[in-house]
């Protein structure tokens, strides 16, 4: 039963990782809903933390997203220009709930990072809320739950996870 | 050049307003062992804050100046400071990043100590000699020094060290008025940064109270402000840096953002209006209107000699790092805000902080590459003409927020400590 519905999800999360490794930034952000969540906990907090009581790395709502993906763009955005490569790896792909409307799963990744001669990975799971729409399936939030202790040597996340 | 003479790491010409900085400073190895000898062992240093271990038992790991600490608030309710490793053979007796305990339990061999450090149980104790215990061989070793200015703890690993208040010196007005936005008390909110930076630690320190690159650096930060938040009184980046002695620092100045407390920005709303009227009102009967509004209004970028940054922004940041090697620092950041907070400040608070501040923020990521790229430029650091950075803006003129008089406040207090301790191990 729930073949066909992982394989149609994989599909979606792929082209979504094709997007963020190509830097096709405004395609990614119209993946998501305007009520969306981005989120990336900060390593010593439960994965279930709430950003309204905890200081997390990264917790934008669809605003801020809007906002970080036009800083990307610039060339004044400095951390990323020039621009870094990436490679997004997705896999262990579980779905969690699934309402007809919104599915609920989980994926194991692994984030290579290159720039100046060093390559850093982040590697955890991701929290997928995604959402069928008339438009299409889309993201109504993305929480990437970093498995590391701190971001050492990574040192920011100015890329998209 | 003459062996005897240590070649200089800073360069002061007052009349030439002249300010120079080696760049070995921030390669050498033997400058980053000096920097451990004469400023990491002889300094007060920050720990953490007691909001952190709030109840009795309560503990958390942290490392400092590379040593392995265990922070508790025993049962009796006392803070300590523990070098975290067991007496007997060296292992470390805590395990966990934080938690809440009775006991520490080596799991080597068992022995036991209380959160105060004191010797609990051990196993086949009376094979030990019969004064053992008085000899408080079976305890905790305590780190030399341990004090607290309200609510900041800090260790000193030299024991002749003098007192916390007095090397805190002018830098404790700054302090206070942290502190004091709000008579509930500050608490540090849950969620540590942690994160490392491929740069030399004293790049930091610059950087960290440099109002000289927000314009061109954060150009996308200031570019953000101007896109999301609603047309009000715009108000101008300006104020002034001071040297407040034993090389701690300040900048302090007026923004366009907006501060939770307390200075309101028209995207906050009118709820948001009423909330930082009522605060700065209780901030009024509290200290007067003038200490009020200074707290209220301005910035402090506030450097607490050698690597304590506070820095009281668009949100309240703590920050320490140390050098690993002279080209990689760890550093840990976290937020503080009053303890008791309405959860819309708490949420416009955490808003403004992550909007800047931190590894996904809209401004430190470029920090981050602007001091990465300073270190690559430093492999150039021995080629004459190359060899040094300046740090002269401002030099007698009146002070301004965006000079360097803060920096070499620092320097020169680094200078004084750091530069007998290389030039005795260079003539050594």
């Amino acid at each position: 039963m729930t073949l066909p519905l992982r394989l149609e999800m994989e599909d979606f999360l792929f082209e979504e990782a094709a997007l963020l490794d190509n830097w096709k930034l405004d395609q990614w952000l119209a993946l998501f809903t305007p009520d969306a969540e981005y989120q990336v906990p900060s390593t010593d907090l439960a994965k279930d933390a709430d950003p309204h009581d905890s200081l997390f790395y990264i917790a934008d709502d669809f605003e801020r997203l809007e906002q970080r993906v036009l800083r990307l763009k610039k060339r004044t955005m400095w951390s990323e220009q020039p621009r870094s490569k990436t490679r997004h790896l997705l896999s262990n792909v579980r779905i969690l709930e699934n309402d007809d409307a919104d599915i609920h799963l989980e994926a194991g990744f692994a984030v290579y990072r290159t720039k100046w001669g060093h390559t850093d990975l982040y590697v955890g799971a991701y929290d997928y809320l995604l959402r069928r729409t008339p438009e299409g399936m889309r993201i109504r939030r993305k929480r990437s739950v970093l498995d590391l202790d701190g971001l050492r040597p990574q040192g920011r996340v100015s890329i998209l996870l | 050049m003459n062996a005897m003479e240590p070649r200089p790491l800073v360069v002061e010409d007052g009349p030439r307003a002249l300010f120079q900085v080696a760049r070995r400073a921030f390669t050498d190895d033997e400058v980053m062992s000096a920097e451990y000898d004469a400023v990491f062992n002889r300094c007060w240093l920050y720990l953490g804050h007691e909001s952190e271990v709030p109840k009795n038992g309560d503990f958390l790991r942290r490392m400092v100046a590379k040593r392995n600490l265990v922070f508790t608030r025993d049962q009796s309710g006392t803070l300590n400071a523990f070098f975290n490793t067991c007496p007997h053979r060296g292992a470390e007796v805590c395990r966990e990043a934080k938690g809440n305990t009775k006991t520490f339990v080596c799991f080597y061999h068992g022995w036991a100590f209380g959160t105060d450090g004191k010797a609990k149980m051990i196993p086949g104790g009376d094979r030990y000699g019969a004064d053992f215990k008085e000899q408080g061989r079976g305890n905790l070793v305590s780190v030399p020094r341990f004090d607290n200015y309200r609510g900041l703890c800090f260790v000193n690993f030299d024991p002749e060290a003098g007192s916390l208040v007095d090397y805190l010196g002018n830098a404790r007005e700054y302090l206070d008025l942290v502190i004091d936005q709000s008579d509930a008390g500050m608490t540090i909110v849950k969620g540590m940064q942690e994160y490392a930076i491929r740069a030399n630690w004293k790049l930091l320190v610059e950087n960290s109270n440099d109002g000289y690159h927000a314009a061109t650096t954060h150009a996308t930060y200031l570019d953000y402000l101007g896109n999301t938040h609603a047309k009000g009184e715009e108000v101008a980046l300006s104020g002034v840096g001071r040297d407040l002695g034993n090389g701690h620092a300040v900048v302090e100045y007026s923004s366009p953002w907006g501060r939770p407390v307390a200075r309101w920005i028209p995207k906050w709303g009118e709820e948001g209006k009423k909330e930082l009227d009522a605060i700065r009102a209780r901030l009024e009967e509290l200290h007067g209107r003038e200490k009020a509004e200074r707290i209220a209004f301005k910035n402090r970028n506030l450097l607490i000699f050698p690597n304590l940054v506070v820095n009281d922004i668009m949100a309240v940041t703590f920050r320490t790092f140390y050098p690993v090697a002279p080209d990689y620092m760890n550093v840990n950041g976290w937020a503080l805000a009053p303890a008791r907070e309405s959860e819309w400040a708490r949420q416009y608070r955490l808003d403004n902080f992550l909007e800047f501040l931190g590894p996904g923020g809209f401004a430190t990521p470029d920090d981050v590459e602007a001091l990465e790229s300073c270190q690559a430029g430093y492999q150039n650091s021995h080629e004459s003409g190359a060899e040094w950075n300046d740090i002269s803006k401002g030099m007698g003129l009146d002070p301004s927020y965006d000079d360097e008089i803060q920096m070499r406040a620092f320097w020169k207090e680094w200078n004084r400590r750091v530069a007998p301790t290389l030039a005795a191990e260079e003539t050594r």
